[in-house]
């Protein structure tokens, strides 16, 4: 006999290290999304009664998957009288005992470039990822992305129905799609982080999820350095959350309390992207990692390697260009050689319109403007950017600027 | 697996049969999926101006002139192919001279 709390325990830390492993072994026998689901659910149900009784397995994982394979046995001769099941159950009666091999084949990434394919809308990308890999029930999710459970249920559905209908192999792609579709797979990832990430009160758990997902790529694909790139942009960004505010109210990177960033989760990350950068390899993900860790190692704004961070800039634009991507390079350039050579840059992407609407543009503005000492100019675009700011810490950091500026 | 690829465009432009059978990327679009193991069948389609749509509402047949939706691209020809999965009908759509310019609708066949 084992004690309750020890084996809940237990099944738990397997749940988290051992469900998506189950999930993909038993699909990549079965063929059979929601058969696997439920036999890796039927499989923790029965952990938690058998190893109270006979005690933790040393491989949990080992144990999880052959009770599933064998609950899918169960199922499958109960109704032989489908084709189909016939034929999954040949297959997993010829298959040898997954209790006898050594290893079990790490399944997870099949798994995952399945769920990232993008013949799949995105949104569902991101659900079913959640789901089959990282073990998140549906009224998680739906609760993360503010969706009512049934819809998020239906987004399930319909995406693995397109999976068996239309044919989308269970397989990490050849070299030929390797690159694109690794980076639909990178993207799915750093979004479940960044949703974490961005909610300031309360729900961290996808954050989390993000981090774990992104070790797990790292550990199945050890060769490819973006995987390592956004693991150290997840783990530099993690680092310095607790200091994005304070009171509800947004503290811009110049105002955070450094001591109160994390110096493990930063050398992590540090160590992370010089293991990538060590294959030189360059892409959008070690780039941004690299911007990070320059911030993430500099004891003040002053001591920041602004040059650097603007050269990095440059190369990110030519990676990934984008309109916000100019943004930043416009402010490191400000920093580096000066307020009016950013302002000039800022005065370009303003007039390109092609970030009407985006309040970072009027607040960045109001920013340069007022270390240019030009207070009454910095006022109009910090109100700008009031009436479009998205979060109520946002909103609240550009009204105390506000403050301060009438108050001079 | 059977998947029909629907090639659309928006007609702008309409090369003539021995135009499209002498344009290189055609030629190799034909070779690859010869090369795959061939074509269930296919056929090019008129211009939408010669569609005619049917549809029965209450027992009564309705007859109307033109395709059956507002969109800029039209369906101008199907191809049936056999592949092992979606990444090879992917593969091929991509391949067709008409993905270029237009697009290419991959749909499995019901079976």
């Amino acid at each position: 006999m084992t004690a309750p709390e020890e084996v809940r325990a237990a099944v738990a830390g397997a749940y988290r290290n051992e469900w998506g492993q189950v999930v993909a072994t038993l699909i990549g026998l079965t063929g059979d999304w929601d058969l696997a689901e439920d036999c890796a659910q039927d499989a923790f149900a029965a952990a938690l009664a058998t190893w109270a009784r006979d005690g933790v397995p040393a491989r949990p994982g080992a144990w999880l998957t052959t009770a599933a394979r064998n609950r899918a046995v169960d199922r499958l001769r109960r109704d032989k009288t489908r084709m189909a099941n016939a034929r999954q159950l040949a297959v997993l009666e010829r298959d040898p005992v997954v209790s006898q091999v050594e290893e079990i084949p790490d399944e997870r990434l099949r798994l995952i470039f399945t769920c990232c394919h993008p013949a799949l809308p995105f949104s569902a990308r991101v659900a079913l990822t959640l789901r089959t890999l990282a073990g998140l029930s549906t009224g998680e999710i739906a609760r993360a992305f503010l969706t009512a459970e049934p819809a998020m249920a239906q987004r399930l559905v319909r995406a693995k129905r397109k999976i068996a209908e239309a044919g989308i192999p269970y397989r990490v792609p050849p070299a030929e799609l390797l690159p694109r579709r690794l980076s639909a797979v990178l993207a799915v990832l750093y979004l479940i982080f960044n949703e974490g990430y961005d909610e300031v009160d309360g729900c961290r758990a996808l954050a989390v999820e993000g981090i774990r997902l992104a070790r797990m790529l790292v550990r199945l694909m050890p060769a490819e350095p973006e995987a390592r790139g956004l693991l150290a942009l997840m783990l530099l960004s993690e680092a310095r959350r607790t200091s994005r505010t304070d009171d509800g109210v947004l503290v811009t990177l110049e105002n955070q309390d450094r001591s109160r960033w994390d110096r493990t989760l930063i050398a992590e990350g540090v160590a992370t992207l010089d293991h990538a950068l060590a294959s030189r390899r360059s892409g959008p993900y070690q780039v941004q990692a690299a911007i990070a860790a320059c911030h993430a190692t500099a004891a003040d704004t002053e001591a920041t390697d602004w040059a650097q961070i603007a050269a990095l800039y440059t190369e990110l634009m030519r990676l990934a260009p984008s309109p916000v991507v100019n943004l930043n390079r416009a402010v490191a350039i400000a920093m580096a050689e000066g307020i009016s050579a950013g302002l000039a840059l800022v005065d370009e992407l303003a007039g390109s319109g092609e970030l009407d609407g985006y309040y970072l543009l009027p607040a960045t503005r109001a920013d340069l403007l007022r270390r240019d000492g030009r207070l009454a100019e910095a006022a109009v675009f910090y109100e700008k950017a009031l009436e479009l700011a998205p979060t109520e810490a946002e909103r609240r950091y550009l009204a105390a600027r506000l403050r301060k500026l009438r108050s001079r | 697996m059977k998947y029909v690829l629907l090639i659309c465009d928006d007609e702008t432009v309409s090369p003539s049969m021995e135009e499209i059978a002498a344009d290189p990327a055609y030629r190799a679009y034909e070779a690859e999926v010869e090369r795959r193991g061939g074509t269930l069948g296919g056929a090019r389609l008129r211009p939408v101006a010669s569609a005619t749509t049917v549809r029965v509402r209450d027992g009564e047949t309705l007859v109307s002139d033109g395709p059956f939706a507002e969109t800029k691209d039209f369906v101008g020809g199907i191809d049936i192919l056999e592949c092992a999965d979606l990444d090879e009908a992917i593969a091929l759509a991509a391949l067709h001279p008409y993905a270029r310019h237009g697009c290419v609708e991959v749909r499995p066949v019901w079976e």
